[in-house]
C-alpha cells in the first residue's frame, strides 16, 4: 500500500476544472515531483491533500485512511506538514517562536495548565526549544533564532518555514516550490537538503519548476497540464517524453 | 531566567501600586484611590479584550455587552428580593443550602437575595457560556464583519438592559449590597474601605495580568499569536484556530464579566451606560493606543485614559475623545503610542519636507 494515494481527485472553480481526474500515488520514503506549466493545478492539488480546499470528487488516502474532507488541522495531526509558494511565517513572532509552533503537535500543555503556568509544563516548553533550534540548526539559520521573522532575508525565511514543517516530524512532506526566488547555490543546497530529509526516512512531494532541480532529486515524476495528468514516469523518461516536451516548449511543427 | 523576567514587571507594578496608595496617604489626595480602583477594575476588561485583539488577531466591539451581563446579573441578584416567590421549590432549596441571604432595605423592609458568591458565579457563567454560544458562529466572521456582528451583539444587550423592568430600565440598578470576598475583606464604596478596595482591585488586575501573561508565553498562546500571524499556516501545523480563537472569546468575556461584577458591588450599582456602544469602543481605542499585541501597554493606556475620563477631564466631550484616539492611533501609531519612536517620527517628518523643497520657497 502506498503512503499517499490520490484516486481520481477532481476540483473545478466555476468552469475551469483546475484539477481533472489526477490519480497517482506515492511510496513511502519517495521524493515524488509534480510538475506542469502555470496553471496547470499544482497548488490546487496541494491545498486538496493539505485540506484547505474539499475536492468535488474522488479520494485521498493517506496511510489508508481517507484524509479529504477532514479539517487541515486534522490531517497535520495524522503527519503531513507542508511549506507554501509564498512563504506563510506568522509575523510578529520570532524565527525560533514560528519553528516552536511546529511541536504545536507534538505537545500538549492546556489552556489551564498555560494559564497557570503549571510546573509539569515546564521541561516541555523546554524540550520544546530545544528541539526547534535543533531544526533552526539543522536548516542553517539558527542564528536569526531570536529576530522577528519580518526582518530576516528571503532565503532565512525559507529556512524558518522549512524548519517548522520539519518540527512537526512529519511522515510526508509537501513542498510548494521551494526553490521559488532562490539562486542557483541556495537551490542546489535546498536539493542537498530535500535529499537529507528523505535518507532521514521522511517522504516528499513537491511542487517545483526548476527543472535541474527536480530531475535531480526525484524518484518520479507527475507532469500537469490543465489539471490532467499527462505523465508519470522515472526523471530520465519524462525527459524523453514526447508529451512533456510539447507542453513546455510549445508545438515542434509550424 | 525567562521567568524572572517576565514577573520583574509585575513587581514593579506592585510597588508602584503600594507607593501611589502611600503617596496619596500622606499628601492626603486618597480621594484619587475611588477612580484609581474605577480604572483598575476597567483595566480587568482591557487586558482581556487585549489578548483576544492584540494576540488573537480577534476584534470584539461588545465587550460591554459582557461587561453588562456580569454587572446587571450580579447587581439583580443581589438586590431584587426573592421573598415574593419564597414558596418556590427553587427558592426554599437555595435558601436551605445558604445561598440566599436576609437582609433589611433602606426603609427596613425585609430582603431575601442572593449570596454575592453565588450572584458572581452565576453572572461570570452567564457570561462565559453566552461568549461560547454566540462565539462559535460569529468567530467565523473575519475583520469588519467580526466588527459588525459583535457591535450587533453588544446593541442587544444594551437595549434589553434599557428595556426590560428587571434591570431597571433608564434606571439601572442601585442599592447593590458590598461583596465580601474573605471574611474582613469587602467589596464595597464605602468611604472607610477605600484604601482596602484600592489593593482589592489591583490584586484582581495583578492576578489577571500573571495569567495571561503566562497564557501568551505558554503553548496555547503560541498557537494563539500564530493564528493571529497566518491562520492558514497556523492550520496546517496543526492548530484548531477555530476552537482556540473560540477559547480566548469566552476568556475574555470572562475577564469583562468578573469586572463588570467588582465594579457593581464597588459602586453599589450599575446603569445602562456601561453596556453602551461607546464603552465597547472605548475598550477597544485603549487596546489600540496601547500597542494591540502588548499587555502592559493595554494596562497602562487602561488606568491612565480610565482615570482621566473618571476625574472628568475630558468633560462632556469624553465619548468624543475616545474616538479622536481611535483615529489619530490608527493614523500615525498603529503600533501603540508607546512603541513610537519620536526622534524616528521627527526624521521622517523633516525628511518629508526635505523632499518637497519647491514648497518650502513660496512662504
Amino acid at each position: 500500500m502506498a503512503l499517499l494515494e490520490i484516486d481520481n481527485l477532481n476540483r473545478h472553480f466555476g468552469g475551469l476544472h483546475a484539477v481533472n481526474n489526477v490519480s497517482f500515488s506515492v511510496e513511502q520514503g519517495m521524493i515524488k515531483a509534480v510538475i506542469g506549466p502555470n496553471g496547470a493545478g499544482k497548488t490546487t492539488l496541494f491545498n486538496l491533500i493539505a485540506g484547505n480546499l474539499p475536492a468535488n470528487s474522488g479520494t485521498v488516502n493517506f496511510n489508508s485512511t481517507k484524509i479529504n474532507g477532514r479539517k487541515p488541522y486534522q490531517i497535520a495531526r495524522l503527519g503531513i506538514s507542508r511549506t507554501y509558494q509564498n512563504i506563510k511565517l506568522f509575523h510578529g513572532m520570532t524565527a525560533l517562536e514560528n519553528v516552536m509552533l511546529g511541536r504545536h503537535i507534538r505537545s500538549k500543555a492546556g489552556f489551564m495548565a498555560g494559564m497557570l503556568n503549571l510546573p509539569w509544563t515546564w521541561p516541555e516548553e523546554k524540550q520544546i526549544k530545544d528541539r526547534s533550534m535543533e531544526y533552526l540548526d539543522l536548516l542553517g539559520v539558527a542564528d536569526c533564532a531570536d529576530i522577528e521573522v519580518s526582518n530576516l532575508a528571503f532565503g532565512q525565511q525559507r529556512g524558518v518555514e522549512f524548519a517548522r514543517a520539519l518540527a512537526t516530524e512529519p511522515t510526508l512532506l509537501l513542498l510548494d516550490e521551494p526553490a521559488a526566488g532562490l539562486n542557483i547555490y541556495e537551490t542546489a543546497e535546498i536539493g542537498r537538503l530535500i535529499s537529507k530529509i528523505r535518507e532521514s526516512g521522511i517522504t516528499i512531494l513537491l511542487v517545483e519548476h526548476d527543472m535541474s532541480l527536480v530531475m535531480d532529486i526525484s524518484d518520479e515524476i507527475v507532469v500537469l497540464s490543465f489539471g490532467e495528468k499527462i505523465a508519470e514516469d522515472l526523471p530520465h523518461n519524462i525527459q524523453q517524453n514526447e508529451e512533456v516536451i510539447r507542453i513546455y516548449l510549445g508545438y515542434e511543427d509550424v | 531566567m525567562d521567568l524572572w523576567k517576565r514577573y520583574i514587571p509585575v513587581l514593579f507594578l506592585l510597588a508602584l501600586v503600594v507607593a501611589v496608595q502611600l503617596i496619596t496617604h500622606f499628601t492626603e489626595t486618597s480621594y484619587y484611590l475611588t477612580q484609581l480602583t474605577m480604572s483598575a477594575y476597567y483595566s480587568v476588561v482591557v487586558i482581556g479584550l487585549c489578548v483576544l485583539m492584540g494576540y488573537g488577531g480577534q476584534i470584539s466591539l461588545g465587550h460591554a455587552g459582557f461587561f453588562a451581563i456580569g454587572g446587571y446579573l450580579a447587581g439583580a441578584l443581589t438586590t431584587h428580593s426573592l421573598l415574593p416567590i419564597k414558596s418556590h421549590g427553587l427558592v426554599a432549596f437555595l435558601h436551605k443550602i445558604g445561598l440566599l441571604v436576609a437582609s433589611k432595605d433602606l426603609y427596613g423592609g425585609d430582603l431575601l437575595t442572593v449570596e454575592p458568591w453565588a450572584a458572581c458565579i452565576v453572572a461570570v457563567f452567564t457570561a462565559g457560556i453566552i461568549a461560547l454560544a454566540i462565539g462559535g458562529p460569529v468567530l467565523k466572521l473575519k475583520g469588519h464583519y467580526l466588527a459588525m456582528a459583535t457591535l450587533g451583539f453588544g446593541i442587544i444587550i444594551f437595549r434589553i438592559a434599557l428595556a426590560s423592568a428587571y434591570f431597571g430600565e433608564a434606571d439601572g440598578i442601585s442599592g447593590v449590597p458590598s461583596f465580601k470576598l474573605l471574611p474582613g475583606l469587602e467589596v464595597s464604596g464605602s468611604f472607610g474601605a477605600r484604601v482596602l478596595n484600592y489593593y482589592i482591585a489591583w490584586m484582581v488586575v495583578i492576578m489577571g495580568i500573571i495569567l495571561l501573561l503566562n497564557l501568551i508565553h505558554s503553548r496555547v498562546g503560541r498557537a494563539l499569536r500564530s493564528i493571529h500571524g497566518a491562520e492558514e499556516a497556523a492550520n496546517a501545523m496543526g492548530v484548531n484556530t477555530a476552537r482556540y480563537k473560540l477559547y480566548i472569546f469566552v476568556l475574555s468575556a470572562v475577564f469583562a464579566a468578573l469586572a463588570g461584577v467588582l465594579v457593581t458591588h464597588y459602586n453599589g450599582g450599575i446603569g445602562p451606560s456601561e453596556a453602551g456602544v461607546m464603552k465597547s469602543v472605548r475598550y477597544v481605542a485603549i487596546v489600540a493606543v496601547g500597542g494591540m499585541a502588548n499587555l502592559w501597554g493595554a494596562l497602562i493606556m487602561g488606568i491612565v485614559l480610565n482615570f482621566l475620563s473618571l476625574r472628568g477631564v475630558f468633560g462632556s466631550y469624553d465619548d468624543a475623545v475616545f474616538g479622536v484616539i481611535l483615529i489619530v492611533i490608527m493614523l500615525f501609531a498603529p503600533e501603540g503610542i508607546l512603541n513610537i519612536n519620536p526622534w524616528q517620527r521627527l526624521k521622517s517628518l523633516f525628511s518629508l519636507l526635505a523632499a518637497k523643497p519647491g514648497e518650502n520657497t513660496t512662504e
